[in-house]
This record gives C-alpha cells, sequence and structure tokens, in this order.
C-alpha cells in the first residue's frame, strides 16, 4: 500500500503541473502532443512548444532539484549522526551562489553562470575537507568547523560582489538568482546539469545501508568492518556533486534538504535502505508542488527559494510535532 | 590472540608501557585497573582504530595493524557501553549491521544474513526485542542487543568495554551469565570491568593495568587479593569466600567502610 501510493504520488503531481499554469494543458493534450512530437502530427505548435520548451523542462528540474537536496541532505544527516544537518553544511550552496554572482558580474551567459556555480560549489567543499586534513581533529567535528568557515568566506565574497554590482542592472539579477527560481530552466541547463546529479546519485544510492553504520559513530563503524574515510569520501564528493548542480540551476532553495528526509524518516523509519529512495520521491514531489505554487500564486512568480523557506517552517514544526519514529 | 610488548603514547605521554599478555581460544580474560590506567586505550589498540607506538596486536598471528577493516570485523566483535545513536533504528536492523563485515562493498544484507541476525537474538533469548526501537528500550536490554549484533559478526574474539555499566544490579548478572555461556561456546572474550566481583564471578584470567603497566595476570584468585586491590584502587577491601549448597566456591570483593568517629563510641 505504502509503495503504491510512494509511486502514485510523484506520477499524480506531475500530471497536475501540466494542468495548471497561465496555459492549462489537459491529460489528453498532453498525451497527443507528446505522441505528436514523436511521430510528426502535431496539431498545435505553441502548444509543442509550451510543453517541450518551458513546462517539461520546468517539471523535470524541479523535480530533479527536489529529489537531489533531499538525499543529499539524508545521507548528510546520517554522516554527521546529525538530523538537523542540511546538504549545504560543506559550503556546496555558499560557494556556488558565490561562482554565480562573479559571472553575473562579469556579465556572463547563463551557461557559464551555471558552470562556474557548479564549479565554485566543488571548490568550497574541496576547500572545507582540507581544512579538515589540516585540523587532523575528530573527522565530523572537523568537516562541520571547516565547512563554517568555507561558507563564511564565500558568502562575504558574495556580498562584496553585491556591493560592488551595477545597483541598476547586475544586481537585481544577483538578488534574484539568490532568491531561487526554476523559471528560466531550459533543455540544455538541464542535461548539463542531470549527468553530475546522476554521478552523485548512483554511489550514494549503492551505499546506503553502509550510512545505517555510519549513523553508530566512527570507531563503531570501523569495527563493524567499513573503512570511514573511504564511505565518508564517498557520501561528500557525491552529495557535492548533487548539491552543487542543483544550486546551479535552482539558485538557492533552502530548507528542503533539512525538512523531506525528516518527512520520509516519520513514514518509513530511519533505516537508509528505504529511506533514501523515499526521501529522493517526497523531495521530487514536494518541490514540484511548490514550483507550481511559485508559477500560479500571483501574476508574477514569487521566488521559490522563499516559498520553500516559508512553507518549509510550519512543515517542519507539524513533522516534529507528530514525528513519533524520526527523532527522538 | 597475543598482545606482545604493547606501548603507545599521545604525544610526549604514554600510555601503555611495553603491556603483553596471551588470551587462549574461548578464554574469558578481565581486564581491571584504576581511571586512567590505560584500560580504553589498550582496547583500541586491539581493535585497530589505533597505532601501537611499539610492539603489537596479533591475531591467529596476524598483525591487527595489517588487516583491513573488514576482516579483521570478522575474526574481532566489539561491544561498547550502550549508548543511544540519534537515529531510532529498529532493534533486528541495528543486529543486522553486524553483518557488515561480510557484505561487499555495494551489497545489502539478503535473506541469509537476516537469519544469522536472528538467530544471534535467539541465543540471546531476545528475540521479542526484534521489532522494538532501539533507542526505546531499557539499556540493559539495548547492551544484550549490542551483544547480538557483535554475534551476527560470527567472531572468534570479542572486546567488552565496560558492558555492565549504568546498568542495576539484576541487569549486570543477566549481561554476566550471557558472557559467561558465550566464553563456554568457545568464544575469547576480553572484557574491561570497573568492578572486581565482576572478574569473581565470571573471569578465567585477570590482567590488572596501572599507570599503563602491566601488573599482575593470572586466576582470578590469585590476582584479586586484599593487598593487590589496595594497591590498585587505595583502599581497604575484603576478600570473602562462600561455599554454595552445590560444592561451589564463590568468592566477592567487599569494600571496608573506614571507621568514623560515630562508629568508635557505639
Amino acid at each position: 500500500m505504502k509503495k503504491f501510493i510512494l509511486i502514485l504520488l510523484p506520477s499524480a503531481a506531475f500530471l497536475f503541473s501540466f494542468a495548471i499554469g497561465r496555459y492549462s494543458i489537459s491529460i489528453s493534450q498532453l498525451w497527443s502532443t507528446l505522441y505528436g512530437h514523436y511521430f510528426g502530427t502535431i496539431a498545435d505548435e505553441n502548444l509543442e512548444t509550451v510543453v517541450f520548451n518551458l513546462r517539461l523542462p520546468r517539471i523535470f528540474a524541479a523535480m530533479l532539484v527536489g529529489a537531489a537536496l533531499s538525499s543529499a541532505g539524508a545521507a548528510y544527516q546520517g554522516m554527521f549522526k546529525n538530523p538537523l544537518v542540511s546538504p549545504d553544511i560543506l559550503g556546496a550552496s555558499a560557494g556556488a551562489g558565490f561562482g554565480a554572482c562573479l559571472a553575473i558580474y562579469y556579465s556572463q551567459s547563463g551557461f557559464v553562470i551555471q558552470v562556474s556555480a557548479f564549479l565554485f560549489g566543488l571548490i568550497a567543499v574541496l576547500l572545507a575537507y582540507l581544512i579538515n586534513l589540516k585540523l587532523d581533529y575528530d573527522p565530523t567535528v572537523g568537516l562541520v568547523l571547516g565547512g563554517i568557515l568555507i561558507s563564511t568566506l564565500f558568502s562575504s565574497g558574495t556580498g562584496a560582489l553585491k556591493y560592488f554590482a551595477d545597483a541598476y542592472d547586475k544586481l537585481p539579477v544577483i538578488t534574484f538568482w539568490l532568491m531561487g527560481s526554476l523559471s528560466s530552466v531550459n533543455k540544455q541547463d538541464l542535461f548539463s546539469a542531470m549527468i553530475p546529479m546522476l554521478i552523485g546519485f548512483i554511489p550514494l544510492f549503492l551505499v546506503r545501508w553502509r550510512l545505517n553504520v555510519l549513523a553508530f559513530g566512527e570507531e563503531e563503524a570501523r569495527t563493524l568492518g567499513i573503512n570511514t574515510n573511504r564511505l565518508r569520501l564517498i557520501v561528500i564528493i557525491s552529495s557535492t556533486l548533487i548539491t552543487a548542480a542543483s544550486v546551479s540551476i535552482s539558485g538557492m532553495v533552502g530548507w528542503i534538504g533539512l525538512v523531506i528526509p525528516h518527512l520520509a524518516r516519520a513514514i518509513v523509519g530511519p533505516n537508509y535502505r528505504t529511506l533514501l529512495p523515499v526521501t529522493f520521491i517526497l523531495g521530487a514531489t514536494y518541490l514540484l508542488l511548490v514550483d507550481d505554487m511559485a508559477r500560479c500564486l500571483g501574476a508574477v512568480e514569487v521566488p521559490l527559494g522563499i516559498l520553500t523557506s516559508l512553507i518549509g517552517v510550519p512543515f517542519f514544526i507539524l513533522i516534529f510535532k507528530n514525528n513519533v519514529r524520526g527523532w527522538k | 590472540m597475543e598482545v606482545k610488548n604493547l606501548s603507545f603514547s599521545y604525544g610526549e605521554s604514554e600510555i601503555l608501557h611495553k603491556v603483553s599478555f596471551k588470551v587462549g581460544d574461548g578464554d574469558l580474560m578481565c581486564v581491571l585497573g584504576p581511571n586512567g590506567c590505560g584500560k580504553t586505550t589498550l582496547l583500541k589498540n586491539i581493535l585497530g582504530l589505533l597505532t601501537p607506538s611499539f610492539g603489537s596486536v596479533l591475531i591467529n598471528g596476524e598483525d591487527v595493524q595489517k588487516l583491513s577493516q573488514k576482516k579483521l570485523a570478522q575474526v574481532m566483535g566489539y561491544i561498547p557501553q550502550a549508548h543511544t545513536p540519534p537515529f531510532p533504528f529498529k532493534v533486528f536492523d541495528v543486529v543486522l549491521m553486524g553483518r557488515t563485515a561480510y557484505l561487499s562493498s555495494l551489497a545489502q544484507p539478503d535473506k541469509k544474513d537476516e537469519e544469522i541476525a536472528y538467530e544471534s537474538l535467539a541465543k540471546l533469548n531476545i528475540t521479542y526485542l526484534k521489532d522494538k526501537i532501539y533507542t526505546k528500550i531499557s539499556g540493559g536490554e539495548r547492551q544484550l542487543v549490542l551483544i547480538a549484533r557483535a554475534l551476527a559478526q560470527q567472531p572468534k574474539i570479542m572486546i567488552m568495554d565496560e558492558p555492565t555499566s549504568s546498568l542495576d544490579f539484576g541487569k549486570q548478572n543477566i549481561v554476566l551469565e550471557h558472557v559467561r555461556q558465550l566464553s563456554k561456546k568457545g568464544i575469547s572474550i576480553l572484557m574491561v570491568t570497573h568492578d572486581p566481583g565482576h572478574a569473581l564471578f565470571c573471569a578465567d584470567k585477570v590482567v590488572t593495568l596501572k599507570k599503563g603497566k602491566l601488573i599482575k595476570i593470572g586466576n582470578p584468585q590469585d590476582v584479586i587479593s586484599e593487598e593487590s586491590m589496595k594497591d590498585m584502587y587505595d583502599m581497604d577491601v575484603k576478600i570473602a569466600r562462600t561455599k554454595l549448597a552445590d560444592e561451589r566456591i564463590i568468592c566477592v570483593c567487599i569494600p571496608v567502610p573506614s571507621i568514623s568517629e560515630g562508629n568508635r563510641s557505639a
């Protein structure tokens, strides 16, 4: 029953998301457009443009980013033995934000902005990791410390860029980017973000049983036969690829990586064997629905990052209050 | 298992100094010593979590430092003090984690692993805990679950770090009784304990440590004497021997209350 609902949920949200918006598309229209696109029987070319260039990339992007941030958050929560950790703990988001702002500051194209965000996300985590190695301290504490330091560094960099940016031309673009949005996602953006995401997802899913053992702490995990240094590195590299790729197309979308793993844990318990796939599905559904709201709530788009936080906070309190299996 | 000439230092300060002893197959050996004597450091060296400054720990003639974490976990199980992990895992899942050392790095536990986990619970008579939440059961039950998890590793040696601390009187003895039974079945056990009485209750052999040096090794009745306890814990104790109805002799270690003014006048 649970399994059935978990498959039905994202499918229903997927179809629903076509139907709403400034240009409503019914299921039969969607079917005839999809069929027509591949078999050359298109009747309505406007419809085809909306489906393939606007709605489809955006829906996929929302689902991917939601699934990505949630899965990375769940993995980090286990690795850091702390349920209050989110995927940006090692500085991936702060780095990506800085990378994007830098590219905007130098008037680069959308694609360059995306690549720069992705690369700086990776650089930030690499620096945090190096700080951890230099500190030569308890690895979980060292990593968190490194993450905080690097996040601060890149956030101040972003602040400086905003200060020096042209107030009429570039500052608004930077500000909007940082608030998070999927409104300008196109097929190319989606495909170029999908590759690093997949490279990250696959190992994370394969090692998910071991994340359970890691939650018992460094020493116990080692005595149970886990090479903790190697596993930690796999989790960090995977989650960083996923997070940096997400942020590079969506901008800063907060809270989802913290809230969704909690929701999943409340439903199926903490065993990563089921927790990770369920987190993936719920994250995809959740961000898709929130993005639908961002599209349709007002005459102008509401920034996605603002909505995820606005909804995330009461949602989190609700889960936390009624949570019997999640964390207590 | 053999500890050979083991020394360990944190920077300048030496925690362990040339400690050597052997644990035979099926032996239950207790390590006794005051706080800060290096008991925990000794365990960590044996478990391969720390690297000795000098000397080595050998298992079947192989240096622990040269074995992979996985190989080591297949011969040696570790039972820490009962604790609370941050997530409410099911008891069965916790025990199943004992199978990690037998899984290839990308695999999930299968039916056979689940059977072994179930048998481990059955050996300790705690199958009724199977579907309970690990974080919500009592401390004594949690300790037994950790022993079951180590059993699922199918080890030849078990290393226990004060498995009875923070348990009530009854639970301490349930745990010790299980430990005794395990050693009878041929598993070598090295147990750190804070209570000489526990060593007298179940150990085949006792090692005493003080300031990182091995003081004595031998049978519990020989090692735990009124003089040696005075020397180690700096307090007066009485060792009492008593005969049970079935002719077995048991020993207990009783701390002697100091004579205060009130006692003298009475």
